[in-house]
């Protein structure tokens, strides 16, 4: 993942007004952008719509931007707010925002133990596989909200714990808590996947 | 039974608490003792074991779903954004 140091640099460029240095934010952060939209608004074409309005949002407030956080940071920051207020005006299901009731994926007898233990997945990796990628992905977004914004965060676009909890507001036990079962109810996808095979 | 065995006996997980613990162990915030614990039970454990294993293989994969690459539509329409928000 890219480090915060470059980031700094870019923020400095991007202040001096130079292109360049918007272009490789761009290149770096609006996928993910797009990515984290999506866990609010119902259509990909809000989502994109969100991201660009936290381009321009970026731009306006660069010289009041004080630098406490990181730039990636701010930016999600600014993401997460405009995608949350478009969101509700959109009617999807509001966020909720404590943690999703425990449905837990595995299964334990009374004693903590497997009451049916993991079965072996083939070797090959699930990633050279289309069809499994694309299951993968469904189950991502039909993942409760904010275990979907915290795993998207954290494997696919490779953010720290500690900003994922700012910018979700959220403490770092709920954070690893809905990392773990996100997770798990991705496994759990995987798992049946594999199986029915 | 002795001190040892019944020190260790003392800090046997279950698998439900090793598999509570499994992402707090892969991101490192466990403190020494429970982390210890946790890899006693997996060295034991072959079921937790693979458990870890397709854990991390879900990880893998997960990091895997989308491909970063921008589309030069949107690029250009970003940099168009940029270019009247300057001028
Ligand atoms: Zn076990």
């Amino acid at each position: 993942m890219r480090t915060a140091g470059s980031d700094h640099q870019l923020l400095i460029r991007l202040r001096a007004r130079d292109e360049g240095a918007f272009t490789e934010l761009v290149q770096r952060y609006h996928r993910p952008l797009v990515r984290l939209a999506g866990a609010f608004v119902s259509r990909d074409e809000l989502a994109e719509d969100v991201a660009q309005e936290t381009w321009l949002a970026m731009l306006k407030g660069l010289d009041k931007f004080e630098g406490r956080s990181s730039l990636r940071t701010w930016l999600f920051q600014i993401c997460v707010n405009r995608a949350r207020s478009i969101g509700e005006r959109d009617h999807r299901t509001v966020p909720v925002e404590h943690i999703e009731p425990a449905v837990d994926a595995e299964q334990f007898s009374p004693t903590g133990a497997w009451t049916s233990p993991p079965t072996p997945w083939p070797e090959r990796d699930l990633a050279d596989d289309a069809a499994m990628l694309a299951r993968i992905r469904q189950a991502i977004s039909e993942l409760p909200q904010l275990q979907r914004l915290v795993v998207t965060m954290r494997d696919i676009d490779g953010v720290t714990s500690s900003e994922v909890c700012q910018v979700l507001s959220i403490s770092e036990a709920n954070q690893r808590v809905l990392l773990h079962r996100g997770r798990a109810n991705i496994r759990h996808g995987i798992d049946e996947a594999v199986i029915r095979r | 039974m002795n001190v040892i065995a019944r020190f260790a006996r003392r800090h046997d997980l279950t698998c439900r608490r090793a598999v509570e613990l499994i992402t707090d162990y892969l991101d490192k915030a466990l403190p020494g003792r429970q982390r210890a614990d946790v890899e006693r039970h997996l060295s034991r454990c072959p079921h937790c074991s693979e458990y870890l294993r397709q854990l991390k293989a879900t990880i893998m994969a997960i990091g895997r779903v989308d491909s970063d690459q921008l589309s030069p539509d949107v690029k250009n329409t970003l940099i168009l954004l940029y270019r009247r928000n300057e001028g």
